[in-house]
């Protein structure tokens, strides 16, 4: 765990999101979904795991697996604010010269492994849990996953094999932005009571705020240490957050901008701060 | 060697050998005891098991999944694709009951479409060995290449002599007939051995390749074939598409190369469940049967000349 600070992570954040921003022009990115698990992403790297440049081929470093890959603008947004990425190189987005496209993959330094076909990296990070314990490592790993994506029926196999194998060094976060591409989960693939879900699978279970830094942070600081159990933080989030006009509308998952649309949304964004701050 | 004593040789000399399987612990059973915690039997899960596999070879490990090869393959297609495969990572699945080798279970576990899959993914590589003795003698070199492999689990005891030298992409040949040349892999071994010595005892003049490896496959030896042989005969347990006679297919196309081919495989349809020795009786794969249709078509081709 790093030095916790409110002020930096939210200067940060609003980085982050004008960067995911600009990323839907020339093509368009997944919007919505990366502007949910924005904070959370850049806490995780930021705050909560050691993760950095010096250590990325060492066994003893942390894991950060991010299942919904297609929320790849949010995590290169967050590479640039830790240095991992430079920031000229999203000028390359989709570009056919460079590796910046829709899903995460091992070309981009940082990257664990790439994702996109949802329903993965839970038993990929699984097997990084098992051969840490065997190793007697005390890192951990944390893997992202969305709440659309828990219709796959793969997570469920995985979060049945975490729980019976105990894999207390493995969390996993959920994304709870209650959309999933097109519609709202409960209305499609009913995941509620999803903490219920969790716990009878046999893990332990935290809820936080995804769009909060003080309440993630809370959160993570004070996850147990020493129980036999994988965790799972489940992060009410909004879909599109910090940017009104793409709050939790079920149409903003995938947007392509035009320039202009991409300066505006920069500006809502930066005046949504502004209220904010007044009101606080 | 046994396949359980040559795994056991082989985790007891290398510490990053991670032994998994989906509750498939045929050819596993003392090795929980000596692989202690490197052994994992994951459940019933082969999308689990692959996604494992892959978090452990990210930690520089070499996972050898077991489960049977219908579930493995098909189950978890796209979990080996896109883990293992577009990763090329090392993990070793070993397919068992793959081709006639499921018997009495029926259509849902023949695993006929195997080879067909897994040479479909750029990286992965195939072993077929065709007893346990070739078995014995290949695991170890595939183990330790660095590419995924899928091993056709065979422990058919034939007691054929195979050569000792194993090499990936290098086929075994046994005589070197010009009349006829029988190309197999796996478990029909046995009978295309056999088919060589009836063929033989009538008069023609055979020769017979044990294959090893389907990919990287002995294209040398499969061109040679082609260049030399009147008749060329595949014998598989796999369907028709996909597998050797496409593989031979391919090669004779790419090479601008024609003989007579006969494909000995199944087309279009599952085979008639039932213990291994009246499979092949059903199917009309005996070593007596499977020498009558070669003679057969060898005489229309000796007619027509």
């Amino acid at each position: 765990m790093k030095d916790f600070s409110l002020d930096v992570l939210k200067k940060s954040s609003l980085k982050v999101r004008e960067r995911v921003i600009k990323m839907a022009t020339k093509g368009g990115c997944f919007i919505g979904a990366s502007l949910s698990c924005a904070d959370l992403i850049l806490y995780l790297y930021k705050v909560y795991l050691n993760i950095k440049l010096e250590n990325l081929n060492s066994l003893d470093r942390d894991y950060f697996f991010l299942s919904k890959g297609h929320v790849v603008s949010a995590l290169y947004s967050v590479f640039i604010e830790i240095g991992f990425l430079e920031e000229k190189r999203l000028e390359n987005h989709l570009s056919i010269n460079d590796y910046i496209y829709w899903q995460p993959n091992t070309n981009i330094k940082g990257v664990e492994f790439h994702s996109g076909s949802l329903g993965h990296l839970m038993s990929v990070a699984c097997g990084v849990a098992e051969d840490i314990k065997l190793r007697k490592g005390k890192n951990k790993v944390v893997v992202l996953l969305g709440d659309g994506e828990l219709n796959e029926g793969s997570n469920w196999e995985a979060i049945l094999y975490a729980g019976s194998r105990k894999l207390n060094n493995l969390i996993a976060v959920i994304d709870r932005n209650k959309l999933q591409a097109n519609t709202e989960t409960e209305k499609l693939i009913k995941l509620e009571p999803l903490n219920n879900k969790f716990r009878s699978f046999g893990w332990e279970v935290r809820k936080t705020d995804g769009n909060n830094f003080e309440k993630i942070h809370s959160t993570f600081s004070l996850l147990p240490k020493k129980i036999f159990k994988p965790i799972v933080v489940i992060a009410d989030t909004i879909r599109g957050y910090g940017v009104p006009s793409l709050e939790s509308k079920v149409d903003k998952w995938f947007v392509h901008l035009t320039e202009e649309e991409s300066e505006k949304l920069i500006k809502e964004l930066y005046r949504k701060t502004k209220t904010e701050k007044v009101h606080l | 060697m046994s396949y359980e004593n040559k795994l056991r040789e082989i985790l007891l000399n290398d510490e990053s050998i991670i032994i998994l399987t989906t509750e498939d612990r045929s050819a596993l059973k003392t090795i929980p005891l000596y692989a202690d915690k490197r052994f994992i039997d994951t459940g019933i899960n082969e999308m689990t098991m692959i996604g494992v596999a892959t978090g452990f070879a990210l930690r520089g490990r070499i996972p050898i999944c077991h489960c049977y090869s219908a579930f493995m393959t098909m189950r978890a297609f796209e979990f080996i694709r896109s883990d293992i495969g577009i990763a090329n990572l090392p993990v070793k699945l070993v397919g068992s009951f793959a081709g006639l080798l499921s018997g009495p279970n029926g259509p849902t576990h023949q695993a006929l479409e195997d080879i067909s899959l897994m040479r479909g993914i750029p990286n992965m590589k195939i072993f077929c060995p065709a007893d346990d003795d070739d078995l014995d003698i290949g695991l170890e070199t595939v183990i330790n290449d660095s590419s995924p492999w899928y091993i056709r689990f065979n422990n058919r005891e034939t007691n054929i002599e195979h050569n000792p030298e194993f090499e990936i992409g290098v086929a075994e040949k046994f005589d070197d007939g010009k009349d006829i040349s029988i190309l197999v892999y796996g478990y029909l071994f046995f009978e295309a051995y056999e088919v060589k010595k009836l063929l033989q005892k009538d008069g023609f003049d055979v020769r017979l390749i044990n294959l090893r490896t389907l990919k990287p496959v002995d294209e040398t030896i499969i061109i040679e074939c082609l260049k030399e042989s009147k008749l060329l005969v595949t014998i598989e347990d796999h369907f028709i598409t996909g597998g050797l006679f496409s593989i031979l297919s391919e090669i004779a196309v790419r090479n601008k190369l024609m003989t007579n081919i006969m494909p000995i495989a199944f087309e279009n349809k599952w085979f008639k469940p039932g213990a291994v020795n009246d499979v092949l009786n059903y199917e009309n794969l005996t070593p007596p049967m499977i020498s009558l249709e070669i003679k057969k078509r060898f005489k229309t081709i000796s007619n027509k000349n």
